[in-house]
């Protein structure tokens, strides 16, 4: 695949410069700037078809102008009569055949890339049963306007903050609790539906840096869809590591030890309990799951995670994202209450590993597998993303 | 009949006379006003989209509002203001284009204007009875079945009868083209434009059903408890995808072809010289009809199909682009070599070949299946279908309006008004949709009602937005110029742009019955052949003799009003017994009409020979 598009680097550079000079947003956002496998493919092959494209309009406007400068009619020339021609077969042959040749040039990295993203079974590419167990599948369910991510066998649950290592494709099976949404962090990989029912879909998301990604809901959801936002926290293998093992840890019997947030705690296991869990069960729950809410990069991917912005959403959910499903369906407490509930799910920090940690330029090596269990903190490995980016721009 | 003639009777007569036309040039002013309307309405929802759009976290209009405005500016431009424009223009020029006197089902072409009016008029009827639709105009369920109150059930039935009314005018105009050629027009001399309304039309004839059944299973799942896309019940939502995109894909090409032909028609005229490639441009034509139902899928990238459908559909849509290209070449072809008048309608025609260029090239990338994964469902689509459907048809509409408003109206619409609405238009258009492309790409999906700061989206939203005005300010100047024409604009009595096919042929404004005479065609540009080989004037291919027009009737109005009013009843049974009673009394509208219809003969009537005659002699 890549000795292939050494062939086509001219292409290349004419697409890279039209690319260049558009600007290209924001670094945790835009499509423009991969910094995953997945977004990389289908960046390469945006610049295929972007420079073909350019050629074309290039020849196209160029007639045109001709055309449109040159065949005026001028003063005087009201009675000429041009020659009407009726066509040419050498002219209509190549403009037939040029864009078939440019076409099939587009259509064989389409094809190859459109199979190689599909690729959703790395347990039967997997060269011993040690790899094949050490794929990470993640369970992701799309609510009206959640998202909930639940780490397959590892008896991890949370939702809004997708946290995944840096190292390896992570796989993501996609469903829906009720209407379709699809799932997408351009920076990392394009989208996929999420359809509720037996249409499930998998693919992998892989990213190349650390940092902290926008994820959008792209598939029109309701009223809220525009605030479907979650973040992919993109951490090292090491850190990715920690976190998981801390989340194990994480249950809804832990006590604060401030009073305040303690009588939060007891609040919460009264009225919502029922439908926002602590810990790892249910896998999906009927609102987001809030292990790790203190974490949390936003409050509902849209907001400050702030004691104030939690009051007000505990109070009037309805004015952040309209159409959601908490809305008339609680007891809506004393603002009071609302703020010991809201000091209590502040203090839900199961793990040190959050976003910062995504942000920092901090390298951490994934323990190997012999010393599982022994919980000593490893911060001997320290590498610089900058050089492993580096590196991976050199393999192509 | 004439204008003249109409002016000097009361308007309880006039209003009568269009109630009950079947003269397809009166039903042509009907689609040219509803369809006029509709463009208004639409328009302003597009401006309120943008306004919202303007700044990033704007509160001017709230989620549940946004979503109902931007479903009704969609199935809006779509259904009820782009088709019934081209169809207006269809009936204006297509049977003057063959030399008919009227089309083959006049009855039935009265029945699809009504049944497209009062579905438009029952679908915008939602604004004021609880909210409009909110599911988008592709409506997918399962969001469109659990949408609450009523939106999505006028949507459904809206499109219902509407739809009915665009089947009814496809078949039509396909009778119209195989049976009622004049003599010696042969299918390949017929004009471009009656080339692709012929070939939209098989599309309509093919594609609509589609639509029908999926609207018919969306109705039933909402309104009388079935589950057929319900998951949780068994159902399955894909399916309406699919259902949807195998009419939603050709309708696009339904929408451009007509443009291309009304293109195809200008470009010639105003560069003097005849289609370049006149064949191959029928051919391509064909090919991208043919094309255009095999590539339905090509919406559905991201749905989950696999790589093996997603590859075919991929390399299927790139092959559209091989005779889309051969058209691009064979217009410009067609200038190189003529003395080009920049008129106003050649103004639109030239600017539509980059325009459209432009949302050519980036329907090839969207093409690209697995970049499409970053394109689906982000205003790079928006940019791209704008580019095709503002550029292409929109373009091509307004061309066509230009052009044949002489044919229509009898006057010339002000040159100068249409240029200031030309390039404010064109450079709004730009304006909107250009960095729209980039937006996309940056990352901002569509449908959004509003977009977080701190993304980077501000600038391209506020520039969009700033477009999206000025083509809203070129409107207004049409609307001017349409008005100010009317008033006060000169009258024009035959071939203004020194035109080449068949209507021009015709005295303005056209006579009742068309041609007194029917014309013999001697070849590709009939009016054309007879301006260099003859004396200017169509040869009659037929004696003076009496000519048998069909009989007005009030019936096609009252079926779609009864249509109307079962629809409402339909809508309402949920809720109160009481809809059964508009539902009885619609239908009983409805098929009474049908069986008035039916029963009682309507064998038309006669214009004699010797009023002709007479009436020839005036004329001349």
């Amino acid at each position: 695949m890549k000795g292939w598009m050494g062939r086509f680097r001219t292409l290349f550079l004419l697409g890279a410069l039209a690319l260049f000079l558009s600007g290209c947003g924001n670094p945790y956002v835009s499509a423009l700037q991969p910094k995953g496998e997945g977004a990389q493919m289908s960046y390469d092959l945006m610049l295929i078809s972007l420079a073909i494209m350019v050629l074309v309009v290039i020849v196209v406007v160029a007639i045109f102008v001709i055309v449109m400068v040159r065949f005026r009619q001028k003063k005087g020339q009201e009675d000429y009569i041009p020659k009407q021609v009726e066509g040419n077969h050498v002219l209509e042959t190549i403009w037939t055949v040029i864009p078939i040749i440019l076409l099939l040039i587009l259509a064989v990295p389409t094809v190859q890339y459109t199979f190689a993203l599909a690729e959703t079974e790395p347990e039967a590419q997997a060269e011993d049963a040690e790899e094949a167990e050490d794929v990470l599948w993640i369970d992701v369910t799309a609510k009206q306007f959640w998202w909930n991510f639940s780490y397959r066998d590892l008896n991890v649950t949370t939702s809004q903050d997708l946290y995944i290592p840096t190292d390896k494709r992570v796989y993501v099976k996609l469903s829906s609790g009720d209407v379709i949404h699809s799932f997408w962090v351009p920076t990392i990989s394009g989208k996929m539906d999420t359809n509720p029912g037996k249409n499930e879909n998998e693919m992998f998301i892989n990213a190349t840096e650390e940092g902290v990604y926008w994820g959008h809901c792209a598939e029109f959801c309701g009223p809220s869809h525009s605030l479907m936002e979650f973040r992919v926290i993109a951490v090292s293998p090491g850190e990715f590591d920690q976190w998981i093992s801390d989340m194990q840890e994480a249950s809804a019997e832990d006590t604060p030890a401030d009073t305040v947030a303690a009588e939060g705690q007891a609040l919460f296991q009264q009225s919502c309990m029922a439908c926002h869990a602590i810990g790892a069960s249910p896998a999906v729950g009927v609102g987001p799951n809030l292990t790790s809410f203190g974490t949390r990069e936003t409050l509902a991917g849209i907001e400050e995670n702030t004691k104030e912005n939690i009051v007000k959403w505990i109070l009037d959910p309805e004015s952040f994202k309209p159409g959601n499903e908490m809305t008339g369906n609680y007891v809506v407490p004393s603002k009071e209450d609302a703020g010991k509930i809201a000091e209590y799910l502040l203090t839900l920090q199961p793990s040190e590993i959050g976003p910062d940690d995504a942000r920092d330029n901090e390298y951490i090596q994934a323990e190997p597998k012999e010393e599982e269990g022994e919980g000593e903190e490893n911060t001997t490995e320290e590498e610089s993303t900058e050089e492993s980016a580096e590196e991976e721009t050199n393999e192509q | 009949m004439s204008t003249a003639t109409a002016k000097k009777r009361g308007f309880g007569s006039v209003l009568w006379d269009y109630l009950t036309t079947v003269d397809h040039k009166k039903i042509a002013s009907l689609y040219l006003i509803g369809g006029g309307f509709f463009f208004l309405l639409g328009g302003l929802e597009a401006l309120l989209i943008r306004l919202q759009l303007m700044y990033p976290e704007n509160a001017l209009i709230g989620a549940q509002f946004y979503n109902e405005v931007f479903t009704m500016h969609g199935t809006t431009m779509i259904f009820l203001a782009a088709m019934p424009l081209l169809f207006a223009l269809m009936n204006a020029v297509m049977p003057l284009q063959i030399g008919a006197r009227d089309v083959a089902f006049p009855f039935i072409n009265a029945l699809g204007f009504w049944l497209f009016l009062f579905g438009g008029i029952l679908l915008n009827l939602s604004w004021f009875l609880g909210g409009a639709p909110d599911a988008g105009w592709t409506s997918y369920a399962p969001l469109s079945i659990y949408s609450p109150g009523h939106g999505v059930d006028f949507y459904a039935i809206g499109l219902q009868i509407s739809g009915f009314g665009t089947l009814m005018g496809g078949i039509n105009f396909l009778v119209t083209i195989v049976t009622m050629r004049a003599p010696g027009m042969t299918y390949m001399r017929m004009p471009l434009f009656t080339w692709t309304t012929f070939v939209a039309s098989v599309l309509i004839l093919f594609a609509f059903p589609a639509l029908t059944v999926g609207i018919f299973l969306l109705t039933f799942d909402r309104l009388f408890g079935a589950q057929f896309f319900e998951a949780t019940m068994g159902g399955n939502e894909i399916i309406w995808e699919h259902l949807f995109w195998i009419f939603g894909h050709p309708e696009v090409y339904i929408l451009i072809l007509p443009a291309f032909g009304i293109f195809s028609e200008i470009i010639p005229v105003f560069s003097k010289k005849r289609l370049f490639g006149y064949s191959s441009m029928v051919f391509a034509t064909v090919l991208i009809a043919f094309l255009g139902f095999m590539v339905w899928a090509h919406h559905m990238f991201t749905t989950g199909m696999g790589p093996v459908a997603n590859s075919i559909f991929a390399v299927a849509t790139m092959a559209i682009a091989i005779p889309t290209g051969i058209k691009i070449f064979n217009w410009l072809l067609t200038m190189w070599g003529g003395k080009i008048r920049l008129t106003s309608p050649m103004l639109w025609s030239a600017a539509f070949i980059p325009s459209f260029l432009l949302g050519g090239v980036t329907g090839v990338m969207l093409a690209v299946a697995p970049a499409d994964f970053q394109y689906h469902d982000s205003y790079f689509v928006v940019a791209h279908f704008h580019y095709v459907i503002v550029g292409g048809v929109v373009f091509g509409i307004l061309a066509g309006v230009t052009y044949w408003w002489p044919l229509m109206f009898g006057k010339v619409l002000d040159e100068k008004l249409s240029k200031w609405t030309f390039w404010t238009f064109f450079t709004g258009f730009h304006l909107t949709f250009f960095i729209q492309h980039f937006l996309g790409l940056m990352g901002m999906p569509r449908r959004y009602w509003t977009y977080l700061e701190g993304q980077e989206f501000e600038t391209g939203n506020f520039i969009s937005t700033i477009g999206a005005f000025l083509m809203g300010v070129g409107t207004i100047i049409l609307l001017y110029n349409i008005i100010k024409t009317s008033v006060s604009g000169e009258k024009c009595t035959r071939d203004p742009w020194d035109g080449r096919t068949l209507e021009w042929s015709l005295p303005i404004p056209t006579p009742h019955y068309n041609f007194k005479q029917l014309p013999l065609v001697r070849g590709l540009d009939a009016l054309w052949i007879e301006k260099t080989q003859g004396n200017g004037k169509m040869i009659p291919a037929e004696p003076v003799d009496d000519i048998h027009m069909p009989n007005n009737s009030i019936l096609p109005f009252v079926i779609s009003l009864g249509l109307f009013i079962a629809g409402l009843g339909v809508i309402y049974r949920v809720d109160s017994n009481a809809a059964y009673i508009a539902i009885i009394v619609g239908f009983v509208l409805t098929f009474g009409s049908m069986l008035v219809r039916s029963v009682k003969d309507d064998l038309g009537h006669h214009i004699h020979k010797e009023d002709l005659e007479k009436e020839g002699a005036e004329v001349e």
